[in-house]
Parts: structure tokens; C-alpha cells; sequence
């Protein structure tokens, strides 16, 4: 059915996608609040109903650097380098290793955890992961705050590598997202990935130097160590916090163009398969 | 209604994959474990249109009412148009903001309070934080929720929380409203309310598209529906001819069905059939049967019509015993039920010849449609009329009732 022209033009026309383009960026910045919103939701329901509510946020991170100092300091007895206390070290590497495995984790199940929302109402579906990004932010944002705590208390002072800080942050966020959405969007239709997932962050933390240094790894193991992007990455976020070795010039170029790829990867997978999560989810 | 257009639709369809599969749970490893089986083969899959070149266009300020039978493709198109689903062909071009209530209470989230839920709510549909904090006293008006804003949903009765999604989706500024069937829950007032505050979106230039299972409720709201029948438009037009369509096709569908026989025998009914597919609900509802004997000692013999509305409630039971008539041989008679009226819906008449036992009866017999229109100059909201029968009555009082029906014919609204 056709009639007269209209006398303006469409604000918006829908047409078959089959795109591997991600979202369009005038829609993502039309739904900005939804991040904001989402992000909120988030932090608010993790600590509504708990007793001690927002202390968790301090309590988990001084716990996982407790362990892991524990375990690699105390039994495995590593040396942590330039005399750093154990726990000023791995507190470090957790924050870097916290990005990371959160921030994969749950944008990743953003999607299947919003399954009701996704069938049911339109927003640009790329808000559900991104959102998790921001909430993890608060998460890591105290755990930085601890650390600078400690390092003031121990008469440390970050060097002028600090500033290579964001880069790093950058660049574990852009890997962890890259994962989480080409693994969200395949947990729309194969839910298998929701068990993989946890068991591949899980053999990451211990395949990674979080607790360790890359330089106590045998000289044999460690080109291999290198290839995950993750290893140099956490290198270069020590560096840049509490003043460790410099990494190679390699363990800081392979890394950050891996993240790079490995985000883009993932927003190609989530946009290819964007179409058909009302469908499947 | 202006001739503006605020919604174009050409040539859309949407097409599903369906897998055939042993389990319905498609893991990973069984998806491995066939191809390597059957490394060439590909899973067995069914397409199925669930929309096919469906093409209409909607005007500024119309109000659409979508019908047709569960899985016409109703839901299927309002995803579509509301960008839930992207479409396998065809195009959809749009004037305006877009909101969509497919559900009452999407993105609800039971541990936030109500207030946190309208925030929440609020931006998903599409809304700016200035514009929820503009209209969120209007919301929490119209919802009624004043002394529970600060409760968590999960606190709330399902009444609340309906009012709550509905009153946010409501008071979206959005240019075109796309409603699915959500006015089904809610008590009557509410129900009331929310009819209002949509005929009002239309009075203010907004477009709205409306589905509904509930004719009368798509006969009150809409200027114009479309009728879909296998994803496809089959009637566009004004609301009272669509809906006489949708009805006929009812009634063809239903003859389809094949009629059960019972009795003896000696007399066949060769036609049972009423004279109109629909009927106004006060109007005479009129059956005709014809008997033909097929045996020369037929007895003596009475007819008896049973009325069974959709609920299977047997409203009526119309035996010619009681007008002491008893015919013989061939005849063609003419049942009419004059009273009482009838609610709108569907009915279904099972037919019986008897004498001393039944000699034939066609049960399940024949079904018709009582028309979603009210008998009476005044509407009333659908609840009030869920009896089983209409009443025709009258009031007298010592002065003259007031005139406060509406101008419009009955059981619409007016705006």
C-alpha cells in the first residue's frame, strides 16, 4: 500500500540487520541514562538485604589479597619483589585481576539475566553488559582506595608510571568486555557457555601472574606465559600502581593489541547475534 | 485524525527457524557431536512465516486496534514495530518516538522500591530523567501508590504493581504507543482509568496500536483495526467492518469442524444453521432447522435447542414441548429466541430431535457470536457486564434520569 509522499521524513526506519556493525552510537547515546540506571540497580540490589552492606566492598577485596598472600607469600613462600610486603603486592595484582574476572563475569550474564527485559522491551541490548563495566568501577574504585591507603601507610609513593595507569585499566576492561559479550550473546542461545566460562576465569587467575611475578615463572614456561595477553597486562598495571619492574617492551605492545582485537571480536560476535536474542533468549 | 502518517509498514515479514531436535535443550556438545556425525547434514529445520508482506500505514492520532486468532502474528508485528525483534524482510518506517507496553511491569525489579522502580522503568521505556522527574507526581497519582512509594515491589499486591506499570508507561511522551494486551489485568476502575488515559493519547495527537483479545474492548478504544489472519492482513479498515470480518472467519473456521451425531436415526436433520453469523446482543437470535425422515415409520417428534456460551454455561434450552409442539415428517422450522440478551462472546446451540429418546442431535451443533456492542445508549466498563445475561430493564423515577450517556453510539467512548 502506497499513498501520497509524506510531508516529512521518517525519524526512523527499521529495516532487516544483519549486520556485524555494532549499535548504532546516536541510539547508544539517546539510552545513556539506561547505563547509568542499570549500573545502579546493580549495586544497589548486590548490598540490599545484607547486614554489613557496603563494608563487603572493602571486606572481599582485603580477603582475596589475604589468601592469595597466604598461599604465594606464606606457603609457597614466593619473594615479592623489591622487599614489597606480600600483601601490598597482591592487593596490586587483585585489583587488576578483580576488573578483569568481574567485569567479564557479569556482563557476560547480563543478557540471560535479563531475559524478561530483552523479549519484552526495546533499548539498545549493548546497555545490559556496558552497564556492568560502571558497576564493577565502584568495586575497583574501593579497592584502589585501599591500596593507596596501604601504600601511604607503608611510606610508598607511586612513581610518575602512574600515569600509564588508565592505559592498563583501559585495556583489562576492553579484554574482559570482549569476552563477556561474545560470551553473553553465545550464552543466548547455548547456555553451556554460562558453565564454561567460570571454569576458564578460573584457570586464568592461576595461569596469570596475579599472586606471583612474571619472573618467578620458570624461564622455560614463560614465552608461553606471555601469550596470554593478561600476563603482560598485569605486569604493566604493577608497574604503573606499586612500582615493580618495568615489562618488556613486548609484554606491553602484544597485550594491549590483543585487547584491542579481542574487544572488537566480541562487539562483532554480540551485534552478529543481536538480531535474534528476543528470539532465542 | 489528520492525514500525517505515523506509522509505515511495507511489505514486513518475519520469518522463524524451527529445529527439529530429539532434546529440547541445544547444548553446545550435542551441536558438536551431530556434525561430527553427520558432518554434511544440516539440522532439519521448518521456516515459518510468522508475518508475510504485511503492508498498512497508520495516521497521527489514529488508534489501531490489531486482531486476529493467538498466533495471527499480533505480538510478532508489535515486536517488530517496537525494535524487540528486527524483521527478515520488508521495511517499517516511523514518525516519532516510539514506547511500547507488551508487558505490564518490564524491567520491574522486586527488590526496588516503587520509586526507585519508576526511575528504573522509566528510562528502559525510553524516557530522560527530566522528563520522569517532570511527570513523576502524575504517576505516582495516577497509580495510587503514594504511601507505598518508598516498599520495595516485591511488597506490593499485583494490583499496585499493575497500576504502577501501567501509570509509568502511561506518561511516556512518546509520539506512538504500542499496547499488547494489557488492560486484561487490573480491576475494573483501573481498567476505566487506563481506557481514559489512552483515548485521551489519541485526543492529544499521539498514535496508538492496540491488541486485544477482548472485541468489545477493541470496539470501545479504536477508530480502525487491522485484521490478521497466518501473518498475513486480510481486512483494514474501519473498526466495526474488521471486527464483523474477524467474525465471520471465526464461523468459517469453525464449520470446518466436523459435527458429532447422536440418536437413533429414523430422522436426519440435513440443515441446522443460524440466519447470521453475529447477532446484536439484544437482537432475536434465529435458527433454522430441517428434518427429512429417512425411515416411513418415523415417530411423532419435538425439537430442542441448547445454548451454551463460552464457558461452556448452558444459558438457554429452548424445548418445543413446552409450546405443546410435536411435528411429523419433513419440515424446515424456524427457532427464535427473542430473550433474554446475550453478552457478547461466543456461543455454541447443540440441536436435538427426541421423541421418547433422541432420534438425532448435532452436539457439538453450530456456533454464532453475540457482536461486542452494548444494548444500551450508556457504556459501562467491560467487568460490569460479565454476567451471563443482559438485562433489558428499565428505571422510573419521580423525575427524569439525567442525561450524562455519551453522544457516540453504544459501547463506545467518546473523546
Amino acid at each position: 500500500m502506497t499513498t501520497a509522499a509524506a510531508p516529512r521524513k521518517p525519524s526512523l526506519v527499521i529495516r532487516p540487520r544483519r549486520a556485524w556493525l555494532p549499535a548504532n552510537p546516536r541510539e547508544l547515546w539517546e539510552f545513556r541514562e539506561l547505563l547509568v540506571r542499570f549500573a545502579a540497580r546493580d549495586i544497589t540490589l548486590r548490598y540490599r538485604q545484607t547486614v554489613l552492606g557496603v563494608i563487603w566492598v572493602i571486606l572481599v577485596p582485603l580477603f582475596g589479597a589475604g589468601i592469595l598472600s597466604f598461599v604465594f607469600g606464606g606457603v609457597a613462600d614466593l619473594p615479592a619483589p623489591d622487599s614489597l610486603p606480600y600483601f601490598v603486592f597482591s592487593l596490586a595484582g587483585m585489583v587488576a585481576w578483580t576488573t578483569f574476572a568481574q567485569v567479564a563475569t557479569r556482563s557476560s550474564t547480563a543478557l540471560v539475566g535479563n531475559a524478561g527485559m530483552v523479549q519484552k522491551v526495546f533499548f539498545p541490548r549493548l546497555m545490559l553488559p556496558l552497564s556492568t563495566v560502571l558497576s564493577t568501577m565502584v568495586d575497583v574504585a574501593v579497592s584502589l582506595a585501599l591500596l593507596g591507603a596501604l601504600l601511604a601507610g607503608y611510606g610508598l609513593r607511586p612513581g610518575w608510571e602512574l600515569v600509564t595507569f588508565p592505559v592498563w585499566f583501559g585495556a583489562v576492561i576492553a579484554c574482559a568486555l570482549g569476552v563477556g559479550l561474545a560470551a553473553g550473546a553465545l550464552m543466548v542461545r547455548y547456555r553451556d557457555v554460562q558453565h564454561i566460562l567460570p571454569v576458564g576465569v578460573q584457570f586464568l587467575l592461576f595461569a596469570s601472574p596475579v599472586a606471583y611475578t612474571l619472573a618467578s615463572v620458570p624461564e622455560q614456561a614463560r614465552t608461553l606465559y606471555a601469550l596470554n595477553p593478561l600476563a603482560g597486562l598485569l605486569e604493566g598495571m604493577r608497574w604503573s600502581l606499586i612500582d615493580t619492574a618495568r615489562p618488556s617492551t613486548f609484554l606491553i605492545v602484544y597485550p594491549l593489541a590483543c585487547s584491542v582485537v579481542v574487544l572488537v571480536a566480541g562487539l562483532m560476535v554480540f551485534s552478529r547475534m543481536e538480531r535474534h536474542f528476543a528470539d532465542v533468549i | 485524525m489528520s492525514s500525517e502518517p505515523a506509522i509505515r509498514v511495507e511489505g514486513l515479514g518475519k520469518r522463524y527457524t524451527i529445529r527439529h531436535h530429539r532434546s529440547d535443550h541445544v547444548t553446545l556438545a550435542q551441536v558438536a557431536l551431530e556434525r561430527a556425525r553427520h558432518p554434511f547434514r544440516r539440522a532439519e529445520r521448518e521456516q515459518f512465516w510468522a508475518l508475510r508482506d504485511v503492508s498498512f500505514e497508520v495516521h497521527r492520532g489514529d488508534v489501531l486496534g490489531l486482531i486476529g486468532r493467538n498466533g495471527a502474528g499480533k505480538s510478532t508485528l508489535l515486536k517488530c514495530l517496537s525494535r524487540i525483534t528486527s524483521p527478515t524482510t520488508g521495511r517499517i518506517e516511523l514518525w516519532g518516538r516510539v514506547g511500547s507496553l507488551l508487558e505490564v511491569g518490564t524491567g520491574f525489579h522486586p527488590e526496588l522500591t516503587g520509586r526507585e522502580n519508576i526511575y528504573l522503568n522509566g528510562s528502559i521505556l525510553g524516557m530522560t530523567r527530566r522528563e520522569i522527574d517532570r511527570q513523576f507526581d502524575a504517576i505516582v497519582d495516577f497509580a495510587g501508590i503514594e504511601r507505598f512509594l518508598d516498599t520495595p515491589v516485591k511488597r506490593y499486591s499485583s494490583g499496585m504493581y499493575v497500576r504502577l506499570a501501567f501509570a509509568v508507561a502511561a506518561h511516556l511522551e512518546t509520539e506512538i504507543l504500542l499496547v499488547d494486551e494489557v488492560l486484561a489485568v487490573g480491576d475494573q476502575e483501573f481498567q476505566e482509568k487506563c481506557f481514559r488515559a489512552m483515548g485521551e493519547l489519541a485526543g492529544h495527537g499521539r498514535t496508538v496500536v492496540f491488541v486485544s483479545h477482548q472485541l468489545s474492548s477493541v470496539a470501545r478504544l479504536c477508530d480502525r483495526a487491522l485484521l490478521l489472519v497466518d501473518g498475513r492482513v486480510a481486512e483494514l479498515g474501519p473498526v466495526d467492518d474488521v471486527i464483523a470480518v474477524y467474525l465471520a472467519d471465526l464461523e468459517r473456521r469453525d464449520a470446518r469442524t466436523p459435527i458429532s451425531r447422536v440418536g437413533s436415526g429414523e430422522l436426519r436433520i440435513t440443515t441446522f444453521e443460524p440466519t447470521s453469523a453475529s447477532f446484536r446482543p439484544d437482537a432475536e437470535k434465529t435458527f433454522v432447522v430441517e428434518v427429512e425422515p429417512t425411515d416411513d415409520n418415523a415417530p411423532r417428534y419435538f425439537v430442542s435447542l441448547e445454548v451454551y456460551d463460552s464457558q461452556r454455561t448452558k444459558v438457554a434450552h429452548c424445548d418445543s414441548r413446552v409450546l405443546g409442539g410435536f411435528f411429523e415428517g419433513p419440515q424446515r422450522l424456524t427457532v427464535r429466541i427473542r430473550s433474554p440478551w446475550l453478552r457478547p462472546g461466543r456461543y455454541q446451540v447443540d440441536a436435538f430431535i427426541c421423541s421418547s429418546g433422541i432420534i438425532d442431535g448435532l452436539s457439538p451443533g453450530v456456533t454464532f457470536a453475540v457482536e461486542p456492542t452494548l444494548p444500551y445508549p450508556g457504556a459501562l466498563p467491560d467487568e460490569d457486564w460479565r454476567t451471563a445475561l443482559l438485562p433489558d430493564f428499565t428505571v422510573d423515577a419521580t423525575t427524569p434520569l439525567r442525561d450524562c450517556t455519551p453522544a457516540a453510539g453504544p459501547g463506545r467512548v467518546t473523546r
